[in-house]
């Protein structure tokens, strides 16, 4: 709550964009993953990234909370700078504890779910209110039941995670990002690793998130989830932004050759 | 699929094959007992084994005080160990180059040590320095320096106590074990899926919070099997022990048995049998905290086993 950022404590003027990204680099070694990111989310907005594999658009997801650090240009949630504090001309990483305090708000779904193995679902959920907000036990225990139902999984709360399907585990490691009350929600290809069959209840979920109002950044190979929830639409390839835009449009009439390939071999 | 749920719903008629014949397990057999069988001749044959001598010396006072000093002396040393060995593991993998270095060489130093010589050599420290003291470094000089009386030294040791006997025996178990539990604890923590970790840093926990609350108690499961192992060697080396020297432990009670009666194999035999009986309960223990913390961590095998038990149960209800 008290961390010490820059700019003003409270909230964010609503005309700040969500996520700012400028001239974002990343490179592994002597591999650049991200050659110059520059885009927008702005509140409630549902942005999908779309691409080949290795086109860095999972990097990306990453960098924007700081489980990756960029190695040039700038981003920004909310108005605050992510991972560094600028003073004067200079960047200051931030600590440890100030870093984390940024994550509380940004939710994040990973691609393999990584929910808490030795945890039940409603442990899961539980475990970072609890630990990092110091919400009452049995606070926090109210509001991951009714998160835990609000995914469709209230008779499912005291399972362990491989007690369940992977959509159920999607579900609940969903429930446990919004445990935090976030205000931004990342989502790294949250269906991949689902049977065709599972994939369906997941997007559900998402699609009552963004429904609520959810801001969003979606990492997807869902082209109908895109076209239907979205509401831009990034083609990421090689590093780069290809093509950006409505998403029905985009994926009716892609501009750039290197989107119709792409386009050509998913739908 | 309907014709053929229509098919199998005659079962077909079991199978009575005439079984593969194994003419090697039966020639096995008979070589084994025949070797057993002369053993348990020897035994009772030849008179040095002194069976009424070695039960008699087996069980006094001095005897089973030596077998509460090597448990207590396990169960002390491992405990230590177990703790230096979980900061050592944490400081080695620590992003600071100092602090998983200094780790690296606490193993890599500990390691290199045989037990016998360290006990050796920690049981005459007290040559070294007959006093002992804690406090600020190069304290007693800075208080000269600045004129002052006192020496900035909080707690003062005879090193000739602390560095003999049972002590200096523990110091010396417990620093050369945390070498071993810290390549251990290592490979547990290392076991643990990094997407843990991420997951509970995206959620905004510390990393210590992190490390306590996700990754220790999934480690754990990889950590526990190999420091069961690690007890029941700590029980045996306890009669390195006789380096420092204790003189109030197992083997060096029954040695000395052994040596002032001339007794030596009926001693010898006595703790082997000693030895035999506590490992093995060492091992039943290991058995049932095995069992516990694989249930705990609801993995897919102990669910199928699970799975499969209720079917025995159910089976052995009709």
């Amino acid at each position: 709550m008290s961390t010490p950022t820059p700019s003003s404590a409270g909230e964010s003027p609503a005309d700040v964009p969500m996520v700012r990204a400028e001239a974002v680099h990343k490179s592994f070694g002597h591999v650049d993953v991200l050659k110059g990111i520059d885009l927008e989310v702005g509140r409630r907005e549902v942005m999908c990234i779309i691409g080949p594999s290795g086109s860095g658009k999972s990097t990306f997801l990453r960098c924007i909370n700081h489980l990756e650090k960029i190695n040039a240009g700038r981003l920004w949630v909310d108005g605050h700078l992510v991972g560094y504090r600028e003073k004067g001309d200079k960047l200051h990483e931030l600590r440890d504890r100030e870093v984390a305090a940024q994550r509380r708000d940004i939710g994040m779904v990973f691609q393999r779910f990584n929910l808490f193995p030795h945890m039940t679902a409603l442990e899961n959920v539980c475990e970072a209110p609890v630990k990092v907000k110091g919400t009452r036990k049995d606070a926090a225990h109210t509001r991951g039941k009714e998160l835990l139902d609000r995914v469709g999984l209230a008779d499912r709360m005291h399972n362990y995670p491989n007690q369940l399907s992977g959509g159920q585990q999607q579900r609940v490691a969903i429930a446990r990002a919004l445990a935090m009350d976030p205000k931004l929600m990342l989502f790294d290809e949250p269906t991949s690793a689902l049977d065709p069959e599972l994939v369906g209840e997941v997007l559900d979920v998402m699609r009552g998130l963004a429904a609520d109002g959810m801001t969003m950044v979606v990492v997807t190979h869902e082209m109908g989830f895109a076209r239907e929830v979205g509401d831009t639409l990034v083609f990421m390839d090689d590093g780069v932004i290809v093509e950006s835009g409505n998403p029905r449009e985009v994926l009716a009439d892609p501009q750039h050759t290197r989107t119709k390939a792409f386009l050509s071999k998913v739908l | 699929m309907a014709a053929q749920t229509t098919t199998r719903s005659a079962p077909p008629e079991q199978i009575r094959a005439v079984p593969v014949r194994h003419p090697g397990r039966w020639i096995a057999a008979a070589v084994i007992a025949v070797l057993v069988a002369m053993f348990l001749n020897m035994l009772v044959t030849n008179p040095v084994f002194q069976w009424h001598f070695m039960i008699d010396n087996m069980f006094t006072p001095p005897v089973l005080r030596g077998v509460r000093t090597t448990l207590i002396m396990t169960v002390l040393a491992m405990v230590i160990g177990v703790l230096i060995g979980i900061v050592l593991a944490i400081l080695r993998l620590s992003p600071n180059p100092i602090l998983s270095g200094a780790a690296w060489v606490y193993v890599w130093f500990f390691r290199a040590i045989p037990r016998y010589v360290l006990l050796f050599f920690v049981g005459n420290l007290g040559a070294l320095y007959p006093s002992y003291a804690l406090g600020l470094p190069w304290g007693p000089q800075l208080m000269h320096a600045l004129g002052l009386s006192g020496d900035l030294q909080f707690l003062h040791l005879n090193g000739n106590q602390i560095f003999a006997g049972f002590t200096a025996g523990l110091i010396g178990l417990a620093l050369s074990e945390g070498a071993y539990m810290a390549e251990i604890v290592r490979a547990g923590i290392q076991a643990v899926d990094p997407g843990q970790s991420e997951a509970s840093a995206a959620l905004g926990m510390s990393r210590g919070a992190t490390m306590r609350r996700i990754v220790l108690p999934q480690a754990m499961r990889v950590i526990i099997p190999p420091t069961g192992n690690e007890v029941i060697a700590m029980l045996k080396d306890t009669s390195l022990l006789i380096a420092v020297p204790v003189t109030t432990e197992l083997y060096f009670q029954l040695h000395a048995i052994g040596a002032r009666t001339f007794q030596v194999i009926p001693l010898a035999i006595a703790t082997i049998l000693w030895y035999v009986a506590l490992s093995s309960v060492l091992m039943i223990g290991q058995y049932f905290v095995e069992r516990r913390f694989s249930r705990g961590f609801g993995t897919r095998e102990t669910r199928a086993q699970r799975a499969a038990r209720r079917a025995l149960e159910v089976g052995g209800t009709h």
